[in-house]
């Protein structure tokens, strides 16, 4: 069969199809035009990476540059600069707060109070469900040099005051530590579901075994958390040159002195976007971001498919 | 199994000791910052330049709410539109994302696999911020406009998948005895498949309703007019602003050496708070469960 007519009786397919499913096609429709306007339809657009974007000329009338973009960045250190802070960043966020969710969670499982179980779970949930600009309003109610309540006890006992928004330094271990304030809840309760899922005979049996409360949690609930946690760092991976924008941003704002050590590839792109209308530099960055992100999926998806075929996501 | 008579080891007793002693400490840790933000609402704004904010203020002063309800048509223009973006971007999309579910998961939909691609390709590679930014302004005009706060986050492709998944569950038999009965396919979907639907619909109606209402991005990004700020971006200015006299509209005058600049911000974070701190004992409970149903299969 030759491709043309393959072609056309794909088509016709395609269009007896489409009349028989009519509705369902229609009911489709919505979610698909969304997709296709918010997400595809912008993809062409990281063109703008490789061109002097200029207003006026839009994105494929600007002239092309080709690598000129990136070339620069490299040379003035920022692209390693960000990239080094943003996977430094990720790696600390995945590898310490998926060790203190899975500690929590064993923890809970441990405690037999319900009443205890049900307030502290919900109380460790809720800085999950509140805005990073309400965390911004912590951060500061707690920093700031003038009235936060760290400086208000070091003045009340008679200590300097201490400028934390001027010190790039002390901002790392903030950072990771409002972090894992926020994610421990949610991480805590998915772990909670693959420990509550055991079977609770297997734990009775254990007991009759006469093996102890560390035997059990070393033996049986750890190799029981593996494969989920494995999943979750693997996938994890998959993100780790995307920042938590939300949280870098409402933290540290527009202090540049602090950026040194707190500048990420999200903040880096937003900052050349809305301060400096630098579209192709910023552009080029968030390309970047996009093709390791999309290279590194795949790396991880392959690895994930050889070690748990089941989990894989593709 | 509170009978059982297998004699407690001394491990467990530790193991339990530890965990009672770490969780309430966590748990703590976790409350601490809500609690000094609202008692330093409360604050008398001379003690707070004078000694900083407090967990335990010598006096409690109504004065920054009262500044702030009684002067700011800002603070409710800003409840207004987060009110009307989160109400309306969670039914949009939760109609849209239902019917997008329900479709996906129909055996007899022929291309349920390439469309259910095509969806979730676009967690992999996305065209990026500025893209993004100059789609919206210069081709779609949505500078200014409430629905640039509403179709970004309207429809999310993992709540697709875990709607189609949760559809999975329902017999087709039901559908099959349905379309016997003369039933097309949107009947279908509204008569038999939502109702049966409603604690999926909750679970990522809730997700999204918060999204919406923590929304402060697209607010910064694209919104020029202040009476079209959400509320968490009109927060997020009050805080980084110094002078606050610009952002309080006053209807009366107001003597400015006069205003509670340090309490007022944190009576603004309070009352941007509040609603969820409210909803969420209410809530958290589906909360867990679409927590978990995430969780097992995403």
């Amino acid at each position: 069969m030759g491709l043309l007519t393959r072609v056309k009786l794909a088509g016709r397919n395609i269009v007896r199809e489409v009349m028989k499913n009519k509705v369902l096609f229609l009911m489709l429709l919505p979610v698909l035009l969304y997709f296709l306007i918010f997400h595809y339809a912008v993809m062409p657009g990281a063109y703008v990476a490789f061109v002097d974007y200029n207003l006026n000329k839009g994105i494929f009338g600007s002239d092309f540059i080709g690598l000129k973009n990136f070339e620069f960045l490299v040379q003035n250190g920022d692209l390693w600069n960000i990239t080094k802070n943003t996977l430094l960043y990720n790696i600390v966020f995945l590898a310490l707060g998926n060790i203190i969710q899975i500690v929590f969670a064993i923890m809970l499982s441990e405690i037999s109070g319900r009443w205890f179980k049900k307030v502290s779970q919900s109380v460790i949930l809720l800085p999950n469900f509140i805005s990073m600009v309400i965390v911004g309003v912590f951060a500061y109610n707690i920093f700031n040099f003038n009235s936060g309540f760290i400086n208000t006890i070091l003045a009340g006992a008679g200590l300097d005051r201490y400028e934390f928004y001027s010190d790039p330094g002390i901002w790392k271990y903030i950072i990771v530590a409002f972090k894992i304030w926020a994610g421990t809840g949610y991480g805590m309760i998915v772990y909670l579901a693959t420990i509550t899922g055991i079977n609770h005979d297997l734990y009775e049996a254990a007991y009759m075994d006469g093996a102890t409360t560390w035997q059990r949690i070393r033996y049986m609930t750890l190799p029981i958390l593996k494969p989920t946690f494995i999943l979750l760092l693997l996938f994890g991976m998959g993100g780790i040159l995307k920042g938590s924008f939300d949280l870098f941003y409402n933290l540290i704002g527009t202090n540049s002195v602090l950026y040194p050590q707190t500048d990420i590839i999200d903040t880096y792109v937003f900052r050349s976007l809305v301060g400096q209308f630098n579209f192709s530099m910023g552009a080029a960055v968030g390309f970047y971001q996009s093709l390791f992100g999309l290279i590194l999926v795949l790396v991880v998806n392959f690895i994930v498919r050889k070690i748990e075929p089941d989990s894989a996501l593709f | 199994m509170e009978k059982t008579t297998i004699k407690q080891d001394s491990g467990s007793l530790i193991v339990k000791g530890v965990s009672y002693v770490s969780i309430t400490f966590f748990a703590l840790v976790c409350l601490f910052p809500f609690a000094l933000m609202i008692s330093s609402s409360f604050m008398n704004e001379q003690e707070i330049v004078r000694e900083g904010y407090k967990l335990l203020p010598k006096e409690v002063s109504l004065k920054a709410y009262k500044m702030l309800l009684g002067n700011s048509t800002q603070l409710l223009d800003a409840y207004q539109v987060t009110i009307i973006i989160t109400v309306v971007g969670t039914v949009l999309g939760l109609f849209m994302m239902s019917m997008a579910g329900f479709v996906l998961n129909r055996k007899d939909f022929k291309y349920r696999n390439f469309f259910s691609f095509l969806i979730y390709f676009t967690t992999l590679f996305s065209g990026g911020l500025i893209p993004t930014y100059i789609l919206m302004v210069k081709h779609l005009h949505l500078k200014d406009n409430l629905f640039a706060m509403i179709l970004p986050g309207v429809v999310g492709a993992w709540s697709i998948f875990l709607m189609r998944n949760f559809m999975k569950a329902i017999p087709d038999s039901l559908y099959e005895s349905a379309t016997i009965d003369g039933a097309g396919d949107f009947r279908i979907y509204w008569r038999i498949f939502i109702p049966l639907a409603v604690p999926s619909l909750a679970t990522i109606g809730l997700f999204s309703a918060l999204g919406f209402w923590n929304e402060w991005y697209n607010g910064m990004l694209y919104m020029d007019s202040p009476d079209k700020f959400p509320l968490q971006y009109f927060l997020q200015r009050m805080v980084n602003q110094t002078n606050l006299g610009a952002l309080i509209n006053s209807g009366a005058v107001i003597n400015t050496a006069d205003l509670p600049t340090q309490s007022i911000k944190m009576a603004t974070a309070v009352l941007a708070t509040g609603p969820i701190i409210l909803l969420y004992p209410f809530v958290q409970r589906y909360f867990v469960t679409g927590l978990t149903i995430g969780a097992v299969k995403g």
